[in-house]
């Protein structure tokens, strides 16, 4: 019908090369009872006529693009390059699967190396992976790898309560149910404390310490110290990063991080209403084989062209099963091509230009909001391009306030962290000119007044 | 298929070497061919450590397949084959001599009987070639 | 020829990519925490352009030819779907907006739900399962929530078929449970003296994908799920051969309790070179409670006569296992399967299945006098041959794989399920066409041909492929994952 390309001609030729009458004879399996169910759905729809329906679907949509967006707390309203897009249309990309057969699979193969390559680098760690669902599930794999690391004898992990919530939350569904025992966010360490406050906590029964970079209320902590502890204590240390950030920061594999996991969302990869997104992971040459997810390296051909596979397949579901460390099979695929397209566009210059933007116009923001009476910014720490501020009013109210003029708002902590009600986190990114910042601060300063 | 008539033998594919009460553990020449070119092996037990019959004391893995080894008999472990690691591919070519990889000293002489010999190991082997 | 990686293309001072100037003032850089050096390279767009233009040449792919791939369902991927996700109201959505702005989008992600609902017969649905694996563990966990609810916490096993995908024991052993493995009877269904034997009360349940990966419906269906939930356990459905069911049974109607969806196979989501992909899981009335956080909901129902739609939101289950990842799913991917569903409404979608029945049989009637079928009964979506003969000592199903490259062919999946030796498992799909069949299944009887007079030309290929056979023992023993080092030099 739609898609399927037979004739009446082709289907009574293949009936009668098969033996039977009626397509229906093949599903005599089918316990008759159940079988041919009629199906509650709308009659099919042409493709002019769900293209209108999807628009207005769409319009009826207010997007980050048409309002003024302030918005992130995981997920960035950053520009994405025309040429990304261009090359993720190609069929020969989206349209492949997974390159079990190395022989036609080089285009994707030597894309995800090229991934990996680019991915080490910008976190300063020695391999990576050809990525986890999102940065959520990658902080999740990290607890998994590090438990099975210490062969279960180490059963505590240490949460930052400045991890982000919803990769928190995430955590502690995978580890249910598993002598895996989570503790830092439960109210035993202040949120508004530096990453000393975790030390504590450490003892000889910890596996893995999770930090962010930067955290959660956007601040950013040099983790050099925090990691020597962790190693003193026999642990590892997991930084989840905002890989844009990096293009300015300095990398977690410089101070001493074993596993840098990520969303990768800021690269290339549109907001999209939260998903498809991009889980990143890397971690030291001395754990690729504890390491979950698909692997490329390089080797050669029998003709001696250099050329890429999947490798260490060993340690993955399809061939240890039950004795995995991870059951996951599908990557992010056509996302990570997005990334690699984005850094090779921008590369070394651009990634640092757009970080810059990024911090520069955050820091004019905050500025600029922290006069107002009855604002002031939560933390002197450094930030990159998110800061947490106090109002004067509840955030709902505020961003009532500020979406009937078309701005965006921040994200209310209060939803997450108790007494947080009237602190908002803001983001700002290289998408919000000077006009659009000046225009928050007129709004805002309106809110204080009403 | 070599399958050395002195020694003793488990269904998971291990061969045990038994020297007065210091039982020497690798895997078969069956498993080698199973698993076809080996890349790694990680020898998870430690000197000094004692481990049950059945525990994992080794992890083997080549391009397709990843097997655990487990202890043929349980005991102290006093000598660990250091030098395996960088040489996998011993394993293929020199199963039962310089690819051993643990030596323990047995526990409980009692679990030796819980073996195959090597006629029964080569049925094993046989009823699953199909 | 092989392409050259950016780090050899790289030339200092090049760049690709501008942006505006900052039109505010600097402020000062965090001391200490700044990097110094960035290992990205430096080439012009039009340099970066043509290198992955040119490495998408290298790919075989859904457009450009056949990809029988057994489980993964490689549809052709139809390309409104694609103009569908991009549209600039979805495209460009926070996922932490509040509601009253994404109103269209919501009503959409709602209307899927309720479709695939309807589709597999269940009373609710959770879209956020990232992928199949994902879906997997959600299901489990259900389980294991739904057991742990009643008091019966002793119920730790879970049965998996000798045929399962890996996915299957890896999924229940990450959220500790025991794996106890089920042999297939000759028939090549699930083994019910074996099953009777597992089933006591410290049964949680049995994960079952029907039709199998042999591409077999298991005859006796009815009764293995009666055992399961007589023992008291639950029936999890791995959904991933789901195009042979579209319309034909609804897996909710059989008495399965959870089951996934793989929305990038059954419904034509494209694969992306390995994903991403999108597992949402539905479930029956007695395990609604327990979906991950949020599922989408009705906060206030609309009013037909004021022309009011409902205004919809996100709403926490009240025994959730928990949230899966962040946000709610992805939602490009919903686009793309609500875009499927839509053009194809309840005919449309029996049709899939018709035909995609159809043509696995076609090609098993054709095939099963060269190739051995090891368990040859009338077929679902796709079947298994041995690619193996006796008078051919010396060739195995890799050899026949490889030689089907040369004819432009991406091989069936190889070596599963691992109760099949030498296993071929094919899976055409319902939208090729019967050319494409005959052409594939002549070149597979033409291969048998030369597997007997000229094996070598088998053992060596591919020949007509821009590569030929890659040496991956030499990938594994020399670990080389990155070319860093090269951007630092």
């Amino acid at each position: 019908m739609m898609y399927t390309p037979h004739t009446d001609a082709d289907r009574e030729a293949m009936l009668r090369t098969i033996g039977v009458k009626n397509i229906a004879d093949l599903f005599q399996d089918v316990p008759a009872a159940h079988r041919f169910p009629e199906l509650a759905l709308p009659s099919a729809m042409t493709e002019m006529e769900i293209l209108a329906e999807l628009q207005a679907l769409a319009w009826a949509n207010d997007t980050a693009r048409e309002l003024i967006c302030f918005l992130g707390a995981g997920a960035y309203n950053h520009y994405i390059p025309a040429a990304v897009d261009a090359i993720l249309r190609r069929g020969e990309f989206y349209t492949a699967y997974t390159p079990y057969q190395p022989e036609i699979s080089q285009g994707t193969l030597q894309a995800i190396f090229e991934y990996q390559s680019l991915i080490a680098g910008l976190t300063g760690m020695e391999v990576c992976n050809a990525s986890h669902y999102d940065g959520a599930t990658a902080v999740a794999e990290a607890v998994n790898m590090s438990h099975h690391h210490f062969r279960g004898k180490r059963p505590k992990v240490v949460l930052s309560p400045a991890v982000h919530p919803q990769y928190r939350d995430t955590v502690r569904t995978y580890t249910q149910d598993s002598d895996v025992v989570l503790v830092g966010d439960q109210g035993e360490v202040d949120p508004t404390a530096n990453p000393q406050a975790l030390l504590p906590l450490l003892d000889d029964t910890t596996s893995l310490v999770v930090v962010q970079y930067p955290d959660f209320f956007g601040r950013v902590f040099d983790y050099t110290d925090l990691a020597k502890a962790v190693h003193q204590a026999g642990g590892l240390l997991c930084v989840a990063v905002n890989p844009l950030a990096l293009g300015l920061l300095k990398p977690p594999g410089e101070f001493g991080a074993d596993i840098v996991t990520g969303e990768g969302q800021p690269l290339g990869i549109p907001l999209s209403y939260g998903g498809p997104y991009l889980g990143l992971f890397a971690t030291r040459q001395e754990y690729v084989r504890r390491m979950a997810g698909r692997l490329v390296g390089e080797t050669v051909d029998n003709r001696g062209q250099r050329a890429y596979v999947l490798t260490l397949t060993a340690r993955e579901q399809h061939i240890r099963r039950e004795r995995a460390t991870s059951n996951i099979c599908t990557n992010q695929g056509l996302m990570v091509l997005a990334a690699t397209v984005y850094l090779s566009l921008l590369g070394k210059h651009g990634l640092r230009q757009v970080a810059e933007l990024c911090y520069h116009k955050a820091h004019y923001a905050a500025l600029r909001i922290a006069s107002l009476r009855g604002y002031s910014l939560w933390s002197n720490e450094p930030f990159f391009n998110e800061f947490a501020l106090r109002c004067p009013r509840p955030i709902d109210e505020v961003n009532d306030f500020l979406l009937d003029q078309g701005i965006l708002g921040g994200y209310a902590l209060g939803r997450d962290y108790p007494d947080f009600e009237k602190v908002m986190l803001l983001a700002v990114t290289e998408m919000n000119s000077k006009e659009d910042i000046d225009a928050l601060v007129d709004v805002l300063r309106e809110v204080s007044h009403a | 298929m070599n399958i050395p008539p002195e020694l003793k033998y488990t269904q998971n594919d291990e061969w045990m070497r038994v020297e007065g009460n210091i039982g020497t553990v690798g895997i078969t020449d069956f498993a080698q061919e199973q698993l076809s070119d080996i890349v790694f092996v990680e020898i998870i037990a430690a000197e000094g450590e004692t481990l049950k019959q059945g525990d994992s004391c080794a992890t083997v893995e080549s391009v397709k397949a990843a097997a655990d080894v487990y202890m043929p008999a349980g005991g102290k472990i006093v000598a660990v084959n250091d030098e395996l690691p960088d040489k996998p591919e011993l394993i293929n070519t020199d199963p039962y001599g310089v690819a051993w990889l643990v030596k323990v000293e047995i526990g409980e002489t009692s679990e030796l009987n819980k073996l195959l010999d090597a006629a029964a190991y080569i049925e094993h082997c046989a009823a699953r070639q199909g | 020829m092989p392409e050259h990686l950016m780090c050899e293309l790289s030339v200092p001072g090049r760049v690709g990519f501008r942006f505006p100037k900052p039109d505010v003032p600097l402020a000062p850089l965090p001391e200490g925490l700044t990097r110094e050096q960035l290992p990205l390279p430096e080439m012009a767009e039009v340099d970066v352009v043509r290198y992955f233009t040119r490495l998408s040449q290298l790919n075989h792919s859904v457009d450009t030819g056949f990809y029988p791939l057994g489980s993964c369902t490689m549809k052709y991927n139809p390309k409104i779907n694609e103009e569908a996700a991009r549209l600039a109201g979805f495209a460009h959505l926070h996922p932490l907006q509040q509601v009253e702005t994404t109103q269209g989008a919501l009503a959409m992600m709602y209307t899927l739900q309720e479709w695939l609902k309807e589709i597999g017969g269940f009373a609710g649905v959770s879209l956020q399962p990232a992928a199949g694996a994902h879906g997997e563990l959600t299901g489990v966990l259900i389980i294991r929530a739904y057991h742990t609810s009643r008091g019966d916490t002793q119920r730790t096993r879970i049965l998996i078929p000798d045929s399962a995908h890996g996915t299957n024991p890896a999924t229940s052993a990450m959220s500790g449970m025991e794996v106890v493995e089920l042999r297939s009877d000759r028939r090549g269904n699930v083994d019910l003296q074996a099953l009777r034997s597992h089933c006591d009360d410290t049964l949680a349940g049995l994960m079952l994908t029907n039709p199998n990966t042999l591409g077999l419906f298991d005859e006796n269906l009815a009764e293995i799920i009666r055992l399961v939930h007589a023992a008291g356990g639950l029936v999890y459905g791995d959904g991933a051969n789901m195009n042979a069911l579209l319309g034909i049974v609804r897996p909710g109607d059989l008495g399965f309790d959870v089951l996934h969806y793989n929305l990038h196979k059954t419904f034509s989501t494209p694969h992306g070179g390995g994903g991403p992909g999108s597992g949402p899981v539905g479930v029956a009335a007695h395990l609604v409670d327990f979906l991950p956080d949020p599922i989408l909901g009705i906060l206030e129902e609309g009013d037909e006569e004021e022309d009011l739609p409902p205004f919809y939101g996100f709403v926490t289950p009240p025994r959730t296992i928990g949230r899966m990842k962040a946000f709610h799913g992805h939602f490009g991917m919903f686009v793309r399967a609500f875009t499927y569903i839509a053009m194809h409404g309840p005919q449309g979608l029996r049709a899939i299945s018709d035909y995609a029945v159809l043509n696995a049989n076609y090609l098993l009637a054709r095939l099963r006098g060269t190739y051995h079928v090891p368990y040859d009964r009338i077929c679902m979506h796709e079947f298994v041959l041995e690619g193996r003969w006796a008078d051919a000592p010396d060739i195995h199903a890799l050899d026949i794989a490889k030689r089907l490259m040369d004819f432009k062919f991406h091989p069936p999946t190889n070596y599963f399920p691992l109760i099949v030796h030498e296993a071929l498992m094919i899976e055409p799909t319902e939208t090729e066409s019967k050319e494409t069949l005959d052409a594939f299944a002549d070149t597979l009887i033409q291969i048998a041909a030369e597997a007997r007079s000229d094996p070598d030309l088998l053992k060596t290929a591919p020949h007509n492929t821009p590569y030929g056979r890659l040496d991956e023992v030499k990938a594994a023993k020399e670990l080389v994952l990155c070319c860093v080092a090269e951007y630092t030099r």
